[in-house]
């Protein structure tokens, strides 16, 4: 087996408030393989936010260490993460997170500005990512111009533009009726199924039924990890 | 990249056209008023250094001391303490260029049945070059003229359209106290010096005929005064010295006494003249800046607005890879594009309106490339200076925080 793309030791991060430090999370440990589809749950206040914000390269630890496609960066700073970001990992939002001001077709691209891409490179790879999430036709729309589960599409597509090993997706279906979140999510386990290891947080059971493995956390810590039930999925 | 955020910028400045507009506003009148108050000030600046011009430069006057009987003090220029042979001496010196005595006074002109009074100056031909005069017709008078107290007169321009309302005047006999003059030349037209008096309004006669016909002179050889022109600036004052050192010696004034002359520095009055309008065009600079630095502060208000509502797209941005210095040059370019928007309108407006203030006055504007320049340069500086904390308070933010920002 290759590389973990993922591989958490002992990550803590605490918060100081008002009353003094708090815990958000309290030691994780984590291995997630090249091609994983992982599906985070747990209450409110359980740390998985946290933990996505560390997973996304967002924030920094606290203590404990990230491994990242094999490379240490509990201790990088603000650009060398954001560097990451825009590389190696692709974001989906629960409230879709495009700029409205934007094209659709720029929105997609921007990831590709910060990465100093030339303009018609941008274009081209930006029109190819829209077609793969099936919106070819809409690379002049505005994001108010469209459903939210086309929204949603643009987003993924913006997270694939720089072909990332690693989706993060906070609640992707959030905002989305059952019908569209099913379409949503078929399109998620495709994009495992080319490879991307995918991992989303969510708060639904049938949500979480299309990743492979389902992680707990409760109090700032890991409480369980197991594979989907087989007879879940589908 | 560049071309990317300048096209973001763009459309940043285009998503609210009034804010962005009346930001800019601020720009336009300062840049606006700086550039006018400029070319306003350049242009008083350039008519002072215009008359000086028309006055000679580097010029001393050297005028004859007072005389006192029986308590009776006179003014300067009373006694006869200056001579023909000290203007004659003062000419050997180094770094003298043109001396010229000289006797004036005002006189009745007549010629005809038109009468007209005006300044009489009698001196010596160099007097025309030390003054800066021109002919526009005839010739001057020469020393053969002056040796001969020929009765021979070079006349001004306003002297000449009062006595020849519609001749020539070239050639024609004018009478002084009875002596008829010729009019062998015409002067070139000068306008008023620095005192507002029509320098126009002359006429130039030898010297020795205006001592001996018009004024009379009860010393021989004496004279008023002695115009002296240096050779240049920086030579005036060894010339200062050498000729006061030439004068006592020449008027055997021992240690402790008092000079028995005075001296007149022409230079220092043009060069205190051309201060004030100097300093006014600072003034008037000064001033006109005060409402480019509101602009600035109108354009760092509103860009910090822009951060506070463009949180989360900041958050966004960062999410999908924007380092801190693309947040901080995105923002930057903004302000940048808002200032140098406005301060190019601004500088159109300035030009017109100097170019309008130029035709509906008879006010001199001079627009010169440099203030322009420096106009516009101020102007980005201003958007950098001023847009770049709100760009920084952008690219400070986290990214957390910034992603949750409703």
């Amino acid at each position: 087996m290759s590389e973990a793309v993922i591989r958490t030791v002992g990550l803590s991060k605490s918060y100081l408030t008002a009353a003094g430090s708090f815990p958000a999370l309290r030691g994780v440990d984590l291995t997630i393989a090249p091609g994983e589809f992982v599906a985070i749950m747990g209450p409110s206040g359980s740390g998985k936010s946290t933990f996505m914000n560390l997973l996304g390269c967002l924030d920094t630890p606290s203590s404990g260490d990230y491994f990242l496609v094999g490379r240490n960066v509990a201790k990088l700073a603000r650009d060398e993460l954001a560097a990451l970001r825009n590389r190696r990992i692709g974001f989906v939002f629960q409230g879709f997170n495009l700029l409205p001001r934007m094209s659709l077709e720029d929105n997609v691209a921007l990831p590709l500005v910060y990465a100093a891409c030339p303009r018609d490179e941008r274009r081209q790879r930006a029109r190819r990512e829209l077609a793969r999430v099936g919106l070819g036709d809409y690379a002049g729309a505005r994001p108010s111009q469209i459903s939210g589960g086309q929204q949603q599409r643009v987003a993924i597509a913006r997270a694939l533009i720089n072909s990332p090993q690693l989706i993060l997706a906070d609640e992707p279906t959030g905002n989305l009726d059952s019908h569209t979140s099913t379409e949503i999510m078929t399109l998620f386990a495709d994009l495992n199924r080319q490879g991307i290891s995918i991992v989303l947080v969510t708060h639904e059971a049938d949500i979480a039924a299309y990743a492979g493995r389902q992680v707990r956390f409760r109090d700032g810590r890991l409480v369980s990890d197991q594979p989907t039930q087989t007879l879940a999925a589908c | 990249m560049l071309k990317a955020m300048l096209g973001e910028a763009w459309q940043a400045m285009g998503a609210n056209r009034l804010r962005s507009g009346l930001t800019m506003l601020g720009m336009v009148i300062g840049v606006g008023s700086v550039v006018l108050m400029l070319a306003i000030g350049q242009g008083a600046q350039y008519a002072v250094a215009q008359t000086i011009s028309t006055m000679g430069s580097n010029l001393y006057i050297l005028i004859s001391g007072s005389t006192s009987t029986g308590g009776l003090r006179s003014g300067g220029g009373g006694g006869p303490t200056l001579t023909v042979a000290d203007a004659d001496a003062i000419a050997e010196l180094d770094g003298v260029a043109n001396v010229a005595p000289v006797q004036q006074g005002t006189q009745q002109l007549v010629y005809g049945p038109n009468n007209w009074s005006a300044t009489v100056v009698g001196t010596t031909p160099p007097y025309l070059e030390a003054r800066a005069w021109t002919l526009v017709a005839g010739y001057p008078f020469g020393d053969s003229d002056v040796r001969a107290a020929t009765r021979v007169a070079l006349i001004g321009q306003t002297a000449a359209d009062n006595l020849f309302p519609n001749e020539d005047p070239l050639g024609k006999t004018i009478r002084i106290r009875q002596s008829p003059f010729v009019i062998v030349g015409v002067l070139g037209k000068k306008g008023q010096n620095l005192d507002g008096r029509d320098q126009d309004d002359t006429l130039i006669i030898p010297l020795t005929t205006a001592q001996r016909k018009v004024f009379g002179n009860p010393f021989p050889g004496s004279v008023r005064m002695i115009m002296v022109q240096a050779t240049s600036a920086e030579a005036m004052p060894a010339v200062e010295k050498s000729m006061i050192a030439l004068l006592r010696q020449r008027h055997r004034l021992r240690d402790g006494q008092d000079n028995d002359f005075y001296l007149r520095n022409l230079a220092a009055a043009a060069d205190s003249a051309a201060e004030t309008t100097r300093v006014m065009s600072l003034l008037l600079g000064a001033i006109a800046s005060v409402s480019l630095l509101v602009g600035g502060i109108g354009i760092m208000n509103i860009m910090l607005v822009s951060v506070t509502e463009r949180t989360r797209e900041i958050g966004i941005r960062m999410a999908i890879g924007a380092r801190q210095r693309d947040i901080l040059a995105q923002f930057l370019f903004e302000a940048l594009m808002i200032s140098v928007a406005g301060c190019l309108i601004g500088l159109l407006l300035g030009i017109g309106g100097a170019l309008l203030t130029n035709t509906l006055t008879d006010m001199v504007i001079v627009i010169s490339g440099a203030a322009v320049l420096v106009a516009f340069a101020v102007a980005a500086g201003i958007g950098v200076f001023f847009g770049y904390y709100p760009a920084h308070r952008a690219a400070a933010l986290d990214p957390i925080e910034a992603l949750r920002h409703q």
